[in-house]
Protein backbone atom coordinates (compact mmCIF):
# COMPACT_ATOMS: atom_id res chain seq x y z
CA UNK A 1 0.00 0.00 0.00
CA UNK A 2 1.90 3.24 -0.95
CA UNK A 3 0.49 6.35 0.92
CA UNK A 4 3.18 8.59 -0.56
CA UNK A 5 2.86 11.67 -3.21
CA UNK A 6 5.00 13.58 -4.73
CA UNK A 7 3.89 16.94 -4.39
CA UNK A 8 6.16 19.62 -6.27
CA UNK A 9 9.14 17.26 -6.50
CA UNK A 10 9.09 16.73 -2.83
CA UNK A 11 7.98 13.41 -1.82
CA UNK A 12 5.67 13.27 1.32
CA UNK A 13 5.47 10.00 2.68
CA UNK A 14 2.02 10.58 2.99
CA UNK A 15 -0.55 13.48 1.74
CA UNK A 16 -1.29 15.03 4.89
CA UNK A 17 0.23 18.49 6.48
CA UNK A 18 -1.75 20.96 8.90
CA UNK A 19 -3.34 24.27 7.72
CA UNK A 20 -1.28 27.34 8.54
CA UNK A 21 -1.71 28.90 11.88
CA UNK A 22 -3.39 25.98 13.50
CA UNK A 23 0.12 23.75 14.44
CA UNK A 24 2.34 26.84 15.15
CA UNK A 25 5.66 25.18 14.34
CA UNK A 26 4.43 21.94 15.43
CA UNK A 27 6.70 22.42 18.54
CA UNK A 28 3.51 22.53 20.78
CA UNK A 29 1.82 19.29 19.20
CA UNK A 30 4.63 17.29 19.02
CA UNK A 31 4.28 17.09 22.88
CA UNK A 32 1.02 15.11 21.92
CA UNK A 33 1.70 13.42 18.52
CA UNK A 34 4.82 12.29 16.95
CA UNK A 35 5.13 14.88 14.28
CA UNK A 36 7.46 13.47 11.78
CA UNK A 37 4.15 10.99 10.88
CA UNK A 38 2.90 14.19 8.90
CA UNK A 39 4.03 14.10 5.42
CA UNK A 40 4.53 17.65 5.85
CA UNK A 41 4.31 20.57 8.68
CA UNK A 42 3.11 23.98 7.19
CA UNK A 43 4.09 26.56 9.81
CA UNK A 44 2.42 29.37 10.91
CA UNK A 45 2.79 32.27 8.88
CA UNK A 46 5.82 34.23 8.97
CA UNK A 47 7.14 38.00 7.27
CA UNK A 48 10.09 39.83 7.50
CA UNK A 49 9.78 41.56 10.77
CA UNK A 50 7.99 41.28 13.74
CA UNK A 51 4.26 40.96 13.83
CA UNK A 52 2.12 41.87 16.71
CA UNK A 53 -1.43 40.66 15.42
CA UNK A 54 -4.34 41.58 16.86
CA UNK A 55 -6.10 42.38 20.52
CA UNK A 56 -8.17 40.14 21.91
CA UNK A 57 -10.72 38.37 22.01
CA UNK A 58 -9.08 36.66 18.89
CA UNK A 59 -10.96 33.47 18.76
CA UNK A 60 -14.56 32.51 19.39
CA UNK A 61 -16.55 29.29 18.69
CA UNK A 62 -19.72 28.79 15.86
CA UNK A 63 -21.90 26.05 15.07
CA UNK A 64 -19.35 23.32 14.18
CA UNK A 65 -16.53 25.63 13.36
CA UNK A 66 -14.92 28.93 15.00
CA UNK A 67 -13.71 32.54 13.72
CA UNK A 68 -10.23 33.86 14.24
CA UNK A 69 -8.68 37.31 13.34
CA UNK A 70 -5.48 36.88 15.08
CA UNK A 71 -3.76 39.06 12.08
CA UNK A 72 -0.91 37.09 11.52
CA UNK A 73 0.87 37.79 14.59
CA UNK A 74 4.75 36.00 14.01
CA UNK A 75 8.00 36.80 15.22
CA UNK A 76 9.85 37.39 11.84
CA UNK A 77 11.64 35.91 9.96
CA UNK A 78 15.34 36.01 12.28
CA UNK A 79 13.63 34.46 14.69
CA UNK A 80 11.69 31.77 13.09
CA UNK A 81 14.72 30.76 11.23
CA UNK A 82 17.00 29.99 14.31
CA UNK A 83 14.37 28.36 16.81
CA UNK A 84 11.15 27.07 14.33
CA UNK A 85 13.31 25.93 11.34
CA UNK A 86 15.46 24.56 13.69
CA UNK A 87 13.21 22.52 15.44
CA UNK A 88 11.39 21.29 12.60
CA UNK A 89 14.52 19.93 10.25
CA UNK A 90 15.28 17.40 13.30
CA UNK A 91 12.17 15.70 12.16
CA UNK A 92 11.82 13.04 9.21
CA UNK A 93 9.12 15.12 7.93
CA UNK A 94 9.14 17.99 5.42
CA UNK A 95 8.84 21.68 5.93
CA UNK A 96 6.10 23.82 3.82
CA UNK A 97 6.75 27.72 5.06
CA UNK A 98 3.85 30.09 4.53
CA UNK A 99 5.08 33.30 4.27
CA UNK A 100 2.89 36.70 4.49
CA UNK A 101 4.15 40.25 4.17
CA UNK A 102 2.33 43.74 4.02
CA UNK A 103 3.70 45.06 0.59
CA UNK A 104 5.25 43.06 -2.27
CA UNK A 105 8.85 44.28 -0.76
CA UNK A 106 8.18 42.53 2.20
CA UNK A 107 6.88 38.82 0.94
CA UNK A 108 10.19 39.67 -1.55
CA UNK A 109 12.63 40.44 1.54
CA UNK A 110 11.26 37.47 3.32
CA UNK A 111 11.86 34.82 0.70
CA UNK A 112 15.32 36.32 0.00
CA UNK A 113 15.73 35.13 4.01
CA UNK A 114 13.99 32.05 3.66
CA UNK A 115 15.58 31.18 0.18
CA UNK A 116 18.61 29.31 1.93
CA UNK A 117 16.86 27.51 4.61
CA UNK A 118 15.92 23.65 5.03
CA UNK A 119 12.28 24.94 3.54
CA UNK A 120 11.14 22.54 1.57
CA UNK A 121 8.51 24.58 0.03
CA UNK A 122 6.96 28.13 0.25
CA UNK A 123 3.36 28.77 0.74
CA UNK A 124 2.04 32.44 -0.13
CA UNK A 125 -0.62 33.47 1.86
CA UNK A 126 -2.58 36.04 0.06
CA UNK A 127 -5.70 35.35 1.26
CA UNK A 128 -5.57 36.29 5.04
CA UNK A 129 -8.94 38.09 5.74
CA UNK A 130 -7.24 39.53 9.53
CA UNK A 131 -4.82 42.26 8.17
CA UNK A 132 -5.52 45.23 6.78
CA UNK A 133 -3.12 45.29 4.12
CA UNK A 134 -1.07 42.93 1.98
CA UNK A 135 -3.10 39.43 2.94
CA UNK A 136 -6.54 39.25 1.35
CA UNK A 137 -6.05 42.60 -0.79
CA UNK A 138 -3.71 40.75 -2.48
CA UNK A 139 -6.03 37.52 -3.19
CA UNK A 140 -9.34 39.14 -4.44
CA UNK A 141 -7.78 40.70 -7.67
CA UNK A 142 -7.08 38.14 -10.39
CA UNK A 143 -3.79 40.77 -11.96
CA UNK A 144 -2.66 41.40 -8.52
CA UNK A 145 -2.43 37.50 -8.05
CA UNK A 146 -0.52 36.70 -11.38
CA UNK A 147 1.78 40.04 -10.35
CA UNK A 148 2.94 38.82 -7.11
CA UNK A 149 2.86 34.94 -7.95
CA UNK A 150 5.04 36.10 -10.93
CA UNK A 151 7.54 38.26 -9.03
CA UNK A 152 8.05 36.16 -6.03
CA UNK A 153 8.36 32.93 -8.55
CA UNK A 154 11.35 34.77 -9.84
CA UNK A 155 12.87 35.35 -6.84
CA UNK A 156 12.05 31.97 -5.00
CA UNK A 157 14.63 28.74 -5.01
CA UNK A 158 12.18 26.63 -3.58
CA UNK A 159 8.83 25.74 -4.94
CA UNK A 160 5.73 28.12 -4.48
CA UNK A 161 2.00 27.45 -3.61
CA UNK A 162 -0.34 30.41 -3.79
CA UNK A 163 -2.63 30.42 -0.61
CA UNK A 164 -5.88 31.32 -2.19
CA UNK A 165 -8.91 32.93 -0.43
CA UNK A 166 -12.68 31.54 -0.59
CA UNK A 167 -14.10 35.15 -0.90
CA UNK A 168 -13.86 35.89 -4.07
CA UNK A 169 -17.02 35.04 -6.77
CA UNK A 170 -14.63 32.79 -8.98
CA UNK A 171 -12.44 30.72 -7.40
CA UNK A 172 -11.65 29.41 -11.22
CA UNK A 173 -10.55 32.78 -12.11
CA UNK A 174 -8.04 32.75 -8.99
CA UNK A 175 -6.62 29.95 -9.71
CA UNK A 176 -5.94 30.35 -13.34
CA UNK A 177 -3.94 33.66 -12.22
CA UNK A 178 -2.10 32.01 -9.79
CA UNK A 179 -1.05 29.52 -12.39
CA UNK A 180 -1.00 32.36 -15.21
CA UNK A 181 1.64 33.76 -12.70
CA UNK A 182 3.78 30.74 -12.32
CA UNK A 183 2.79 29.16 -9.36
CA UNK A 184 3.92 25.60 -8.85
CA UNK A 185 0.54 24.31 -7.10
CA UNK A 186 -2.28 26.32 -5.42
CA UNK A 187 -3.80 26.03 -2.02
CA UNK A 188 -7.11 26.43 -0.82
CA UNK A 189 -9.37 27.11 1.21
CA UNK A 190 -8.02 30.09 3.38
CA UNK A 191 -11.05 30.40 5.93
CA UNK A 192 -14.22 32.27 4.97
CA UNK A 193 -14.63 36.22 6.23
CA UNK A 194 -17.35 36.05 8.79
CA UNK A 195 -18.80 37.66 11.88
CA UNK A 196 -20.37 36.72 15.50
CA UNK A 197 -21.90 39.26 17.73
CA UNK A 198 -22.46 38.87 21.63
CA UNK A 199 -26.17 39.73 21.76
CA UNK A 200 -25.63 40.22 25.85
CA UNK A 201 -22.47 42.66 25.51
CA UNK A 202 -24.28 43.96 21.95
CA UNK A 203 -20.67 44.11 20.93
CA UNK A 204 -18.77 42.03 18.38
CA UNK A 205 -17.67 38.92 19.70
CA UNK A 206 -14.19 39.61 18.19
CA UNK A 207 -11.70 42.85 18.70
CA UNK A 208 -11.64 42.83 14.97
CA UNK A 209 -15.08 42.60 14.29
CA UNK A 210 -14.57 40.05 11.53
CA UNK A 211 -12.72 36.95 11.65
CA UNK A 212 -11.84 33.97 9.02
CA UNK A 213 -14.56 31.22 9.89
CA UNK A 214 -12.56 27.60 9.66
CA UNK A 215 -13.64 23.77 10.58
CA UNK A 216 -15.92 21.19 9.83
CA UNK A 217 -19.22 24.52 8.70
CA UNK A 218 -17.23 25.79 6.11
CA UNK A 219 -15.93 21.76 4.31
CA UNK A 220 -18.24 21.64 1.73
CA UNK A 221 -17.52 25.44 0.50
CA UNK A 222 -13.64 24.12 0.64
CA UNK A 223 -14.73 20.87 -1.56
CA UNK A 224 -16.61 22.48 -4.09
CA UNK A 225 -13.61 25.21 -4.61
CA UNK A 226 -11.04 22.68 -4.38
CA UNK A 227 -13.32 20.74 -7.14
CA UNK A 228 -13.42 23.88 -9.10
CA UNK A 229 -10.00 25.07 -9.10
CA UNK A 230 -8.44 21.92 -9.63
CA UNK A 231 -10.49 21.43 -12.84
CA UNK A 232 -9.17 24.47 -13.88
CA UNK A 233 -6.03 24.18 -14.06
CA UNK A 234 -2.74 21.90 -14.38
CA UNK A 235 -0.75 22.61 -11.54
CA UNK A 236 -1.33 20.30 -8.03
CA UNK A 237 -3.88 21.83 -5.09
CA UNK A 238 -3.09 21.40 -1.41
CA UNK A 239 -6.77 21.25 -0.20
CA UNK A 240 -8.29 22.18 3.50
CA UNK A 241 -10.84 23.27 5.13
CA UNK A 242 -13.14 22.02 7.55
CA UNK A 243 -11.10 18.26 7.28
CA UNK A 244 -11.46 16.44 10.59
CA UNK A 245 -11.46 12.62 9.91
CA UNK A 246 -10.36 10.50 7.08
CA UNK A 247 -13.21 10.21 4.71
CA UNK A 248 -13.09 14.43 5.04
CA UNK A 249 -9.12 13.17 3.82
CA UNK A 250 -10.22 11.11 1.15
CA UNK A 251 -13.15 13.48 0.18
CA UNK A 252 -10.72 16.45 -0.50
CA UNK A 253 -8.39 13.96 -2.55
CA UNK A 254 -11.38 12.53 -4.46
CA UNK A 255 -12.36 16.83 -5.03
CA UNK A 256 -9.16 16.88 -6.71
CA UNK A 257 -6.30 17.51 -3.83
CA UNK A 258 -2.90 16.12 -4.13
CA UNK A 259 -2.41 16.52 -0.67
CA UNK A 260 -4.61 17.63 2.21
CA UNK A 261 -4.27 20.24 5.04
CA UNK A 262 -5.69 19.43 8.55
CA UNK A 263 -6.34 22.68 10.69
CA UNK A 264 -9.24 23.43 13.07
CA UNK A 265 -9.43 19.72 14.00
CA UNK A 266 -6.02 19.88 15.68
CA UNK A 267 -7.75 22.28 18.48
CA UNK A 268 -10.63 19.64 18.94
CA UNK A 269 -8.08 16.66 18.86
CA UNK A 270 -4.09 17.28 19.37
CA UNK A 271 -3.57 13.68 17.72
CA UNK A 272 -6.31 13.73 15.02
CA UNK A 273 -3.65 14.48 12.25
CA UNK A 274 -2.26 10.97 13.16
CA UNK A 275 -5.79 9.38 13.03
CA UNK A 276 -6.09 11.22 10.10
CA UNK A 277 -3.27 8.99 8.61
CA UNK A 278 -4.65 5.74 9.97
CA UNK A 279 -7.89 5.85 8.79
CA UNK A 280 -6.71 6.53 5.38
CA UNK A 281 -4.41 3.32 5.41
CA UNK A 282 -7.81 1.33 6.90
CA UNK A 283 -9.94 3.08 3.87
CA UNK A 284 -7.18 1.82 1.70
CA UNK A 285 -7.19 -1.90 2.55
CA UNK A 286 -10.65 -2.01 3.09
CA UNK A 287 -11.15 -0.73 -0.56
CA UNK A 288 -8.47 -2.46 -2.04
CA UNK A 289 -6.67 0.62 -3.20
CA UNK A 290 -3.26 0.15 -3.51
CA UNK A 291 -1.82 3.62 -4.38
CA UNK A 292 -3.69 6.43 -2.69
CA UNK A 293 -2.58 8.90 -6.03
CA UNK A 294 -4.98 6.57 -7.39
CA UNK A 295 -8.13 8.64 -5.94
CA UNK A 296 -7.06 11.92 -6.39
CA UNK A 297 -9.68 13.98 -8.87
CA UNK A 298 -11.22 10.78 -8.85
CA UNK A 299 -14.98 12.10 -9.24
CA UNK B 1 14.55 12.65 18.20
CA UNK B 2 10.56 11.84 17.36
CA UNK B 3 10.21 8.42 18.71
CA UNK B 4 11.98 9.01 21.89
CA UNK B 5 9.84 12.04 23.38
CA UNK B 6 7.17 11.35 26.54
CA UNK B 7 4.03 12.12 25.06
CA UNK B 8 1.56 13.89 27.01
CA UNK B 9 -1.98 11.83 27.83
CA UNK B 10 -5.30 12.94 26.56
CA UNK B 11 -7.33 11.82 29.55
CA UNK B 12 -10.49 10.20 29.67
CA UNK B 13 -11.71 11.16 33.31
CA UNK B 14 -14.48 9.49 35.04
CA UNK B 15 -17.00 10.95 36.93
CA UNK B 16 -17.18 10.39 40.35
CA UNK B 17 -20.05 12.90 41.74
CA UNK B 18 -21.39 16.24 40.76
CA UNK B 19 -23.29 18.94 42.24
CA UNK B 20 -25.12 21.93 41.90
CA UNK B 21 -23.58 24.23 44.42
CA UNK B 22 -24.66 27.38 43.52
CA UNK B 23 -27.12 28.87 40.91
CA UNK B 24 -25.09 27.75 37.89
CA UNK B 25 -22.09 26.74 39.56
CA UNK B 26 -21.34 23.06 39.42
CA UNK B 27 -18.97 20.73 41.32
CA UNK B 28 -17.35 18.13 39.03
CA UNK B 29 -14.82 15.43 40.72
CA UNK B 30 -13.20 12.59 38.22
CA UNK B 31 -11.45 9.99 38.58
CA UNK B 32 -8.25 10.22 36.78
CA UNK B 33 -5.93 7.88 38.64
CA UNK B 34 -5.00 6.01 35.76
CA UNK B 35 -2.28 8.60 35.20
CA UNK B 36 -1.09 8.90 38.68
CA UNK B 37 2.60 10.57 37.60
CA UNK B 38 0.79 13.13 35.63
CA UNK B 39 -1.27 14.16 38.57
CA UNK B 40 1.89 14.03 41.26
CA UNK B 41 3.07 17.10 38.44
CA UNK B 42 -0.19 19.62 38.96
CA UNK B 43 0.36 22.84 40.48
CA UNK B 44 -2.06 25.24 42.28
CA UNK B 45 -3.45 27.95 39.10
CA UNK B 46 -2.90 25.35 35.95
CA UNK B 47 -5.79 24.45 34.23
CA UNK B 48 -7.73 21.53 32.01
CA UNK B 49 -9.02 22.03 28.15
CA UNK B 50 -12.07 19.77 28.60
CA UNK B 51 -13.77 18.56 25.20
CA UNK B 52 -17.44 18.16 24.72
CA UNK B 53 -18.73 15.14 23.01
CA UNK B 54 -20.93 17.11 20.57
CA UNK B 55 -18.95 17.12 17.80
CA UNK B 56 -20.59 20.61 16.94
CA UNK B 57 -18.54 22.02 19.96
CA UNK B 58 -14.87 21.72 18.29
CA UNK B 59 -12.84 24.11 21.21
CA UNK B 60 -11.84 22.73 24.24
CA UNK B 61 -13.08 24.99 27.57
CA UNK B 62 -10.41 26.11 29.80
CA UNK B 63 -11.54 25.36 33.59
CA UNK B 64 -9.25 25.84 36.41
CA UNK B 65 -7.97 22.98 38.75
CA UNK B 66 -10.06 23.46 42.01
CA UNK B 67 -8.53 20.67 43.66
CA UNK B 68 -6.89 17.19 43.65
CA UNK B 69 -6.35 14.34 46.03
CA UNK B 70 -3.26 12.80 44.93
CA UNK B 71 -3.82 9.57 46.99
CA UNK B 72 -7.16 9.31 45.44
CA UNK B 73 -6.14 10.39 41.80
CA UNK B 74 -8.82 13.02 41.92
CA UNK B 75 -9.22 16.08 40.01
CA UNK B 76 -12.55 18.89 40.90
CA UNK B 77 -13.42 21.68 38.84
CA UNK B 78 -16.04 24.10 40.16
CA UNK B 79 -17.15 25.94 36.91
CA UNK B 80 -20.01 28.29 35.62
CA UNK B 81 -22.65 27.08 33.30
CA UNK B 82 -22.45 29.50 30.77
CA UNK B 83 -23.16 28.16 27.48
CA UNK B 84 -23.71 24.92 25.54
CA UNK B 85 -20.34 23.42 25.98
CA UNK B 86 -20.73 23.94 30.30
CA UNK B 87 -23.87 22.97 29.73
CA UNK B 88 -23.26 19.67 28.49
CA UNK B 89 -20.57 19.24 31.45
CA UNK B 90 -23.50 20.01 33.83
CA UNK B 91 -25.55 16.86 32.67
CA UNK B 92 -22.39 14.55 33.40
CA UNK B 93 -23.47 12.02 35.57
CA UNK B 94 -21.16 9.24 38.00
CA UNK B 95 -19.40 6.93 35.64
CA UNK B 96 -20.09 9.08 32.53
CA UNK B 97 -16.13 9.96 30.82
CA UNK B 98 -14.43 13.50 29.81
CA UNK B 99 -12.19 13.74 27.50
CA UNK B 100 -9.84 16.35 28.59
CA UNK B 101 -5.97 17.36 28.24
CA UNK B 102 -3.98 18.65 31.83
CA UNK B 103 -2.53 19.74 33.62
CA UNK B 104 -1.80 22.95 31.07
CA UNK B 105 -0.20 26.51 31.57
CA UNK B 106 2.35 27.50 33.95
CA UNK B 107 0.46 27.81 37.41
CA UNK B 108 2.00 29.66 40.86
CA UNK B 109 5.24 28.41 40.24
CA UNK B 110 6.64 31.02 42.50
CA UNK B 111 5.87 28.27 45.05
CA UNK B 112 8.33 25.85 44.13
CA UNK B 113 11.16 28.23 44.49
CA UNK B 114 10.71 30.41 47.81
CA UNK B 115 10.67 29.14 51.62
CA UNK B 116 6.97 29.52 52.37
CA UNK B 117 6.87 29.22 56.10
CA UNK B 118 5.44 31.72 58.07
CA UNK B 119 4.78 34.05 55.18
CA UNK B 120 1.94 35.64 55.24
CA UNK B 121 0.00 34.88 51.82
CA UNK B 122 -3.23 36.55 50.68
CA UNK B 123 -4.89 34.18 48.05
CA UNK B 124 -7.79 36.16 46.48
CA UNK B 125 -10.63 34.79 44.39
CA UNK B 126 -13.37 36.50 42.86
CA UNK B 127 -16.56 34.82 41.33
CA UNK B 128 -15.65 32.38 39.27
CA UNK B 129 -11.94 32.98 40.32
CA UNK B 130 -12.27 31.42 43.57
CA UNK B 131 -12.18 27.67 42.77
CA UNK B 132 -8.27 27.64 41.87
CA UNK B 133 -7.55 29.75 45.28
CA UNK B 134 -8.79 26.34 46.76
CA UNK B 135 -5.97 24.20 45.72
CA UNK B 136 -3.72 27.04 46.15
CA UNK B 137 -4.82 27.46 49.91
CA UNK B 138 -4.14 23.95 50.36
CA UNK B 139 -0.54 24.03 49.14
CA UNK B 140 0.15 27.52 50.74
CA UNK B 141 -0.88 26.02 53.85
CA UNK B 142 0.90 22.49 53.86
CA UNK B 143 4.37 24.83 53.27
CA UNK B 144 3.03 26.62 56.57
CA UNK B 145 2.38 29.65 54.98
CA UNK B 146 -0.14 32.01 57.07
CA UNK B 147 -3.16 32.15 54.28
CA UNK B 148 -5.92 35.17 54.15
CA UNK B 149 -8.55 33.64 51.71
CA UNK B 150 -9.67 37.18 50.33
CA UNK B 151 -13.19 35.83 48.16
CA UNK B 152 -15.36 38.07 46.39
CA UNK B 153 -18.97 37.29 45.74
CA UNK B 154 -21.87 38.88 44.28
CA UNK B 155 -24.25 38.36 47.02
CA UNK B 156 -24.31 36.04 50.36
CA UNK B 157 -24.34 32.40 48.35
CA UNK B 158 -20.84 32.50 49.61
CA UNK B 159 -20.08 28.55 47.15
CA UNK B 160 -17.08 27.12 48.69
CA UNK B 161 -16.12 29.46 51.37
CA UNK B 162 -16.25 26.31 53.70
CA UNK B 163 -13.77 24.55 51.65
CA UNK B 164 -11.27 26.93 52.10
CA UNK B 165 -11.83 26.47 56.38
CA UNK B 166 -8.94 24.23 56.78
CA UNK B 167 -6.29 25.89 55.11
CA UNK B 168 -6.78 29.77 55.73
CA UNK B 169 -8.30 32.95 57.39
CA UNK B 170 -11.39 34.16 55.25
CA UNK B 171 -12.44 38.23 54.40
CA UNK B 172 -15.28 37.73 52.59
CA UNK B 173 -16.51 40.80 50.16
CA UNK B 174 -19.84 41.07 48.59
CA UNK B 175 -21.33 43.24 45.84
CA UNK B 176 -24.83 43.86 47.85
CA UNK B 177 -23.21 43.97 51.20
CA UNK B 178 -25.06 40.57 52.34
CA UNK B 179 -22.63 39.11 53.94
CA UNK B 180 -18.32 40.29 54.66
CA UNK B 181 -17.82 43.98 53.37
CA UNK B 182 -19.66 45.45 51.11
CA UNK B 183 -17.27 46.52 48.33
CA UNK B 184 -14.46 44.87 45.98
CA UNK B 185 -11.88 42.07 47.86
CA UNK B 186 -9.38 45.25 48.01
CA UNK B 187 -12.20 47.15 50.30
CA UNK B 188 -12.08 43.26 52.58
CA UNK B 189 -8.32 44.07 52.62
CA UNK B 190 -8.07 47.40 53.90
CA UNK B 191 -10.72 47.13 56.20
CA UNK B 192 -9.18 44.29 57.98
CA UNK B 193 -5.62 46.19 58.18
CA UNK B 194 -4.52 42.41 57.05
CA UNK B 195 -0.41 42.39 55.86
CA UNK B 196 0.63 40.41 53.23
CA UNK B 197 4.26 39.50 51.83
CA UNK B 198 2.70 38.05 48.51
CA UNK B 199 -0.68 38.04 46.98
CA UNK B 200 -1.79 35.16 44.27
CA UNK B 201 -5.16 36.15 43.00
CA UNK B 202 -7.63 34.96 40.09
CA UNK B 203 -10.85 36.64 39.20
CA UNK B 204 -12.68 39.23 36.72
CA UNK B 205 -10.05 41.49 35.37
CA UNK B 206 -11.37 44.96 37.12
CA UNK B 207 -11.00 42.75 40.14
CA UNK B 208 -7.29 42.28 38.71
CA UNK B 209 -6.53 45.20 37.63
CA UNK B 210 -7.45 46.31 41.13
CA UNK B 211 -4.66 44.30 42.81
CA UNK B 212 -1.74 44.96 41.04
CA UNK B 213 -2.58 48.85 41.98
CA UNK B 214 -2.66 47.41 45.57
CA UNK B 215 0.36 45.31 45.21
CA UNK B 216 2.20 47.54 43.65
CA UNK B 217 1.15 50.67 46.61
CA UNK B 218 1.97 48.63 48.98
CA UNK B 219 5.35 46.91 47.77
CA UNK B 220 3.78 43.38 47.69
CA UNK B 221 4.78 40.56 44.97
CA UNK B 222 1.98 39.77 43.08
CA UNK B 223 0.52 36.81 41.15
CA UNK B 224 -2.36 37.09 39.08
CA UNK B 225 -3.92 34.33 36.67
CA UNK B 226 -5.58 35.85 33.46
CA UNK B 227 -8.82 34.12 31.40
CA UNK B 228 -9.65 34.50 27.70
CA UNK B 229 -10.90 32.43 25.06
CA UNK B 230 -8.57 30.08 23.57
CA UNK B 231 -8.79 27.56 20.81
CA UNK B 232 -6.17 25.43 21.10
CA UNK B 233 -4.89 25.41 24.99
CA UNK B 234 -1.37 24.72 24.24
CA UNK B 235 0.30 27.53 22.78
CA UNK B 236 -0.19 27.02 19.08
CA UNK B 237 -2.61 29.21 17.90
CA UNK B 238 -1.57 31.89 19.87
CA UNK B 239 -5.60 33.14 20.29
CA UNK B 240 -4.70 34.06 23.66
CA UNK B 241 -2.32 36.48 24.42
CA UNK B 242 -1.86 39.42 27.32
CA UNK B 243 0.61 42.21 26.56
CA UNK B 244 4.06 42.59 28.50
CA UNK B 245 5.90 45.09 29.94
CA UNK B 246 9.14 43.52 28.53
CA UNK B 247 9.68 41.37 25.04
CA UNK B 248 8.79 38.20 25.78
CA UNK B 249 10.80 35.65 24.37
CA UNK B 250 8.56 33.16 22.87
CA UNK B 251 6.37 35.84 20.58
CA UNK B 252 9.08 38.86 20.47
CA UNK B 253 6.49 41.47 20.34
CA UNK B 254 5.29 41.51 24.30
CA UNK B 255 2.59 38.94 23.58
CA UNK B 256 2.81 36.26 26.16
CA UNK B 257 0.22 33.42 25.65
CA UNK B 258 -2.19 33.01 28.55
CA UNK B 259 -2.32 29.10 27.86
CA UNK B 260 1.19 28.64 27.74
CA UNK B 261 3.39 31.34 29.28
CA UNK B 262 0.92 31.86 32.09
CA UNK B 263 -2.23 31.65 33.02
CA UNK B 264 -0.47 33.07 36.06
CA UNK B 265 1.50 35.91 35.66
CA UNK B 266 3.43 38.32 37.77
CA UNK B 267 1.16 41.36 37.67
CA UNK B 268 4.48 43.74 37.43
CA UNK B 269 5.62 41.44 34.06
CA UNK B 270 1.74 42.53 32.23
CA UNK B 271 -0.02 45.46 31.40
CA UNK B 272 -3.89 44.55 32.41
Amino acid sequence: MNLSVDFLGVNMKNPITTASGTFGSGMEFNEYTDISKLGAVTTKGVAVEPWEGNCVPRVCETPSGMLNAIGLQNPGADVFIKRDLEFLKQFDTNIIVNICGHSEEEYLACIDKMNDTDADIFEINISCPNVKSGGIAFGTDPKMVEHITNIIKQRSKKPIIMKLSPNVTDIKVMAKAAEAGGADAISLINTITGMKIDIHKRSFALANKTGGLSGPAIRPVAVRMVYEASSAVSIPVLGMGGIRTAEDAIEMMMAGATMVAVGTANFNNPIVTSEIIDGIKRFMEEQGISDIKDIIGIV
Amino acid sequence: MSTNVNRKPILFGKVVSQREISEDIYDLTLDISGYADLIQTIQPGQFASLYTDDSSMLLPRPISICDISKDEGLIRFVYRKVGGGTGLFSNLKPGDSLKMIAPLGNGYEVLDKINLKDKNCLAIGGGIGIPPMLLLSKVLSQAEANVTAVLGYRTDDLFLSEDFKPYAELLISTDDGKAGVKGTVIDAITASGVKADMIFACGPMPMLRGVKVYAEKESIEAYVSLEEHMACGIGACLGCICKTVEVDSHSHVKNARICKDGPVFNAKDIEI
